[in-house]
């Protein structure tokens, strides 16, 4: 039939016919998704081959090993097993310290009689979201100086005066706390945004029934945020292999590698300060695939175990 | 509701007062820390131990060496002209890219959809996208920091379900009455989700604002470096910083100019941030909306 044989140029033609001002309408926003997400996706192709700019990404030869010569020489590196564990060790901090810290202070502050104190708390913990990185870090440099505040600090407590960002071991933890500090107010909005929905008519019937502010937050507040906690808790397991670089590469140096260079940090150094372009793409196209499949098996296993899910 | 008052119930509430005042205290410490290092006299800094509660001394010299600096007063005026420009392409894009999310009915809807969201989990990673945006001939130019940062796709999914709380017989009215889908979007949907707007204006405006890193790898002639890249050079690097290096409290003068710089470049957020709170919470509250 001639009919159901062309339907669908018909119908495109005919959506094309009456919807072009909306297509219209959204052509600068796909040409943006195209120029810059489509094409750097198309531009991955030079981890599999030997990136030269004069040569342009089609006219670079491709690797040995089946193009897969990058990542081969990358698992093969002292690097390989160094900048993973760095990464995971930095998000198992921030997991672990990070991620119920907000949920603490969002529990702390819905526990406020005073509406005007708490506001004046969340306002003051909000704050330092909005300082920029650059600032933060520069701030948390001069503090980890061997004058600096951190020093003065541990000194009341008998440390020698270092400086703090020489020392491998302790930049996990200044990294973590720094972090926390930072965004532990900023996290703590949505918690409270869902602790204001849980249902006010159970607190009270638990309070007649004489249970006390320890049983009602265990009891009451915590199951009735449960759905958050879990889809936060999804996404910051997800990106357990993404610890960003722009926090560390302004704060670390040569002498804390071993502890601070994280992949992100690796990929950056060798790709745009070093320019092995694709080497650094391979190692980023790794670190992509270990995160796509960290988000999923998380998503899979939370809607197993507790039937909520991100998709 | 009457509550209990029971010894663990006021010493849990007295402990949570005090606990969140030293939160507080904590949080501010150490901008007012940078504040007094800032106004402090470099020899009676350098002879202080311990925590600060006022200036040492004062001197106003860290302030007037920042303030007479090209390269801060070079980087405001670009990074002012990144938000502005910048601003006007983001909510532009984003706004239509919005609306169009909510035409369900037409036969690219879905296709387009997808597109947007496969962004969200996929990406090239960061040697393609240098690559790619040097090839658009925007390396060393401020529309770097514009162009390839235009739309943030959760903005826009969050702009999205405000539109689509926007009842559909008012868009139908417009049609009757002969508009088309720009009258729709800038009389009837831009109108109406004026808290949202500023959601967006605030959380583009404070990305721009706090982006050194596409800076960093993108611009390089002096004269177009933004705030936080001088700010970069000044208090990570230490470069450039002009000083007479002879004198023995060198190292002190430095401090209270870098704490200056972070007090300076701090300022402004700082001042205009009390008024925004309502709707960067309100912004939130869109995001869990859905469903």
């Amino acid at each position: 039939m001639v009919l159901a044989h062309d339907t669908f140029r018909r119908r495109a033609s005919k959506d094309m016919k009456r919807n072009w001002p909306l297509y219209l309408m959204v052509l600068p926003v796909v040409i943006f998704y195209i120029l810059f997400c489509y094409k750097p996706m198309v531009g991955i192709i030079i981890a599999f081959k030997d990136y030269k700019p004069n040569l342009g990404i089609w006219g670079s030869p491709w690797t040995s090993q089946y193009g897969l010569y990058h990542f081969i020489s990358f698992f093969d590196s002292i690097f390989f097993a160094r900048v993973c564990i760095n990464t995971i060790m930095i998000s198992l901090y921030s997991l672990v310290f990070g991620f119920p810290a907000p949920i603490i202070l969002a529990l702390l502050m819905n526990e406020l009689r005073s509406q005007k104190f708490k506001r004046v708390v969340q306002t003051i913990t909000y704050f330092p979201h909005f300082v920029s990185t650059v600032v933060i870090c520069g701030m948390v440099r001069q503090f980890c100086l061997s004058d600096g505040l951190f020093n003065e600090i541990g000194s009341w407590f008998g440390a020698q005066p270092q400086s703090l960002l020489q020392v491998p071991e302790y930049f996990r933890a200044i990294y973590t706390a720094t972090g926390v500090w930072q965004g532990v107010g900023w996290s703590s909005i949505i918690y409270l945004a869902a602790i204001a929905g849980v249902d006010s008519g159970l607190h009270e019937a638990a309070a007649l029934d004489g249970a006390g502010r320890f049983r009602r937050i265990w009891h009451i507040t915590l199951p009735g945020i449960k759905p958050t906690i879990v889809i936060l808790l999804i996404m910051q397991i997800g990106g357990m292999m993404s610890v960003g670089y722009e926090k560390i590469i302004l704060l670390y140096n040569e002498s804390i590698y071993e502890t601070a260079d994280v992949i992100s940090t690796f990929v950056y150094r060798r790709g745009l300060l070093e320019f092995n372009w694709s080497f650094s793409t391979a190692v980023n196209l790794f670190n992509s695939v270990l995160n796509f499949i960290l988000v999923f098996t998380a998503n899979a296993i939370s809607r197993k175990v507790t039937e909520t899910s991100l998709f | 509701m009457v509550e209990r008052k029971t010894i663990g119930e006021r010493a849990f509430n007295l402990f949570n007062v005090l606990f969140l005042i030293l939160l507080s205290i904590i949080m501010l410490y150490p901008m007012l820390y940078e504040v007094f290092v800032s106004l402090s006299e470099p020899l009676a800094l350098f002879s202080h131990r311990g925590l600060m509660f006022a200036p040492q001394g004062f001197s106003s010299y860290a302030y007037e060496w920042v303030l007479q600096n090209n390269e801060v007063w070079t980087g405001y005026k670009n990074t002012i002209f990144v938000i502005v420009v910048g601003l006007v392409v983001n909510i532009s894009l984003t706004s239509l890219g919005a609306y169009f999310l909510t035409r369900n009915n037409v036969m690219w809807h879905k296709p387009i959809m997808i597109m947007i969201l496969i962004t969200m989990y996929f990406s090239g990673g960061m040697v393609p996208f240098f690559l790619t945006v040097k090839d658009l001939g925007l390396y060393d130019s401020l529309f770097a920091l514009i162009f390839p940062t235009a739309i943030s796709t959760y903005n826009m999914i969050l702009l999205r379900s405000y539109f689509s709380s926007i009842p559909e017989s008012l868009v139908e009215s417009v049609f009757i009455d002969g508009g088309g889908h720009f009258t729709i979007l800038f009389k009837i949907f831009i109108p109406l989700s004026l808290p949202a707007m500023a959601v967006m204006v605030l959380y583009y405006g404070v990305g721009h604002w706090n982006t050194y890193f596409n800076a960093l790898i993108f611009i390089k002639s002096k004269e177009k470096f933004t705030l936080q890249l001088v700010l970069r050079k000044m208090l990570i690097e230490g470069s450039n910083l002009d000083v007479d290096q002879q004198t023995a409290e060198y190292e002190q003068v430095v401090e209270s100019i870098k704490a200056a710089m972070v007090v300076v470049s701090t300022v402004p957020i700082l001042c205009i941030y009390p008024f925004l709170q309502k709707y960067f919470v309100g912004g939130i509250m869109i995001g869990s909306l859905k469903e």
